[in-house]
């Protein structure tokens, strides 16, 4: 547990090297390739409620779309009227400096994260009282709210959405710009996760997902627990809601922010083909969840649905523990799941 | 000898059914309290109201003379007043050692305490509890995988790892095999004498019950009806009806 296996640091090679080496070798790729980063965060955020704490939740996309909003109204509200310049979206002539560009940007970033953060322990409080399918409703109901609501507010935009500042720089800039930013956000993502669930933290939302009610009659603080962990995940969707908004340079709520029905199940998909509950299934799934849906949709256009789905058909029906918790299932000695003979005459003599 | 846990006059009922019925009962300290009765008569019902899982309808229970049936499971956990559930409760995808380690006691749990990682000494703590019940072997396995009679074992070991002062245990030999009762009914005593815990059982086995406890309570139809040394329940003409049924 506390040093990394053989087979893990082959894994950190693999996908460093495909961080590293892939927009280099496909720099037309590599907006795509950033979205794949973006949705290793996905899976890897959505995992740590659905998969480590039992938690389904079908509303983690408000999040996205919270901090896709926060950082474009921090971005144009720190130089400009937010409402003026939604109200003439165009028509005034709305410039931003390089400096005031990328300072409006990481602040906005920074501001994404933390309101994301403490939206989501503000609903916590509220919608944790439910439990199983009734926590998912629950909150797929908070997330297609959210996107009405803020596309009947006029202040930032409303239906007609926010067009945000221009990246100060020429031709493949903006692409190489977020596509590290966006690797870097889901490393960050994927190291903080790893340390979290090797402190007490991982144990008690684990115990959290298979018996609450023992932990509670254990005295474990599981409402801390589970806002806690709500927060940590909203955090880094803020980041990447963020990130994805600047990338795409227009944002309006139903499509872009909030798609519930796309990126919003998306995350529950990846993480289930992937495995969830383990370290490595939600990252495993999102890379081939979305490579899959790229070849698609460049290949067999018109298919790309049907495809999907059928992935999601074959996940559930077939392998509901994903790749990686089939793997544990047919290799249990690899994932250290074994009988320990060192002492077992001791304890056989004791029992008896 | 203090009593740690004092019941008084609790009354509960579930609509029309009355499942305590002005119950009283003291459980002294560093004793084992024993409680029977036939299915029915109100014992877990008893257990949920002292641990706080349903607030009662009328009367008091106190823990070391402070107030407690308004508090909340997790809240009475942490003052140390521990159960076990009759249907055996374990974290089943967790293996063994975890579900030992996230047992460890909450009571002074700081918000930045849920990010430290187990002592060494916790660690340790954990394979002794589970030497302890016959599981160290067994310990890397899913609690899920292991036998009905093992988890109840490893719930036991939980519920010590806990360090609590009073345990409830409901049913704890219900469903282990008799060779391994009593190795069971040995480890419960050496829990009482060895880490000091008061222990109040609910059991059925008599064998069991009288062996082991120093005071025995007996319910029937959610009313007290007989207390005494176990020597005293077996001759109470009352305890034998319930159980026989009198006519």
């Amino acid at each position: 547990m506390k040093r990394p296996p053989k087979a893990e640091l082959v894994g950190y090679a693999v996908l460093l090297t495909i961080g590293i080496a892939g927009p280099l070798l496909f720099p037309s790729y590599t907006l795509q390739i950033a979205v794949m980063w973006i949705m290793v965060l996905f899976a890897q955020t959505w995992d740590a409620m659905g998969g480590r704490m039992g938690y389904n939740s079908l509303g983690n996309i408000l999040f996205f779309g919270a901090g896709m909003y926060i950082c474009a109204v921090t971005q144009v509200g720190l130089y400009y009227d937010v409402g003026v310049f939604t109200a003439h979206s165009g028509e005034i002539n709305a410039t931003f400096t390089s400096g005031q560009y990328y300072t409006g940007l990481l602040t906005g970033i920074a501001l994404a994260a933390i309101g994301s953060a403490v939206l989501a322990a503000s609903i916590g409080w509220t919608v944790f009282g439910l439990r199983g399918p009734y926590f998912a409703i629950g909150t797929l109901g908070i997330a297609l709210a959210a996107g009405e609501l803020v596309g009947a507010w006029s202040w930032v935009g409303g239906g007609g959405g926010i067009a945000l500042p221009v990246f100060p720089g020429e031709g493949n800039a903006k692409a190489q710009f977020f596509y590290w930013m966006c690797f870097a956000s889901a490393v960050a993502c994927f190291v903080f996760f790893r340390w979290l669930y090797s402190t007490r933290f991982g144990l008690a939302v684990n115990a959290i997902r298979d018996d609450e009610d023992k932990a509670d009659a254990m005295g474990v603080h599981t409402l801390r627990h589970k806002t806690v962990t709500w927060a940590i995940s909203a955090f880094f969707l803020g980041i990447s809601g963020a990130l994805f908004g600047n990338m795409t340079g227009f944002i309006e709520p139903l499509e872009v922010a909030f798609p519930t029905i796309t990126f919003g199940i998306f995350m529950v998909a990846m993480t289930l083909l992937g495995g969830k509950g383990t370290l490595w299934g939600p990252v495993l799934g999102a890379i081939l969840f979305h490579v899959i849906k790229e070849a698609t949709w460049t290949w067999f256009l018109g298919w790309q649905w049907i495809a999907l789905g059928m992935i999601i058909i074959i996940n559930i029906v077939f392998f509901q523990q994903g790749i990686v918790g089939w793997m544990q299932e047919k290799w249990p000695e690899m994932f250290g799941i074994e009988v320990d003979q060192s002492k077992i005459v001791n304890t056989d003599q004791r029992a008896a | 000898m203090a009593d740690l846990i004092e019941v008084e006059n609790v009354t509960k009922s579930f609509g029309g059914v009355v499942a305590n019925q002005s119950v009283s009962l003291t459980v002294p300290e560093g004793k084992i309290t024993g409680l029977i009765g036939p299915n029915g008569s109100g014992k877990t019902t008893l257990f949920n109201s002292i641990v706080g899982s349903h607030p009662i309808d009328s009367g008091s229970i106190r823990f070391k003379g402070r107030e407690i049936s308004k508090l909340r499971v997790q809240q009475i956990a942490r003052l140390g007043l521990l159960r076990t559930f009759q249907q055996t409760r374990i974290y089943s995808k967790m293996n063994c050692v975890q579900n030992m380690l996230i047992s460890v006691p909450h009571r002074n749990a700081t918000f930045a305490d849920m990010f430290r990682s187990y002592s060494k000494a916790q660690e340790e703590r954990a394979d002794h509890l589970l030497e302890f019940v016959g599981l160290y072997a067994k310990r890397k396995l899913p609690a899920g995988d292991l036998s009905f009679g093992q988890q109840k074992l490893l719930e036991f070991a939980m519920a010590l790892m806990n360090e609590p002062e009073v345990l409830l245990l409901d049913e704890p030999t219900a469903g282990i095999n008799p060779t391994l009762i009593n190795g069971l009914i040995d480890r419960l005593k050496r829990a009482n004498t060895e880490f000091g815990i008061t222990l109040f059982v609910i059991e059925h086995n008599m064998r069991v019950v009288m062996n082991l406890a120093d005071t025995i309570y007996c319910f029937a139809h959610g009313e007290l009806l007989a207390h005494g040394t176990p020597d005293k329940i077996q001759s109470d003409q009352t305890v034998i009806d319930a159980y026989l049924g009198a006519h």
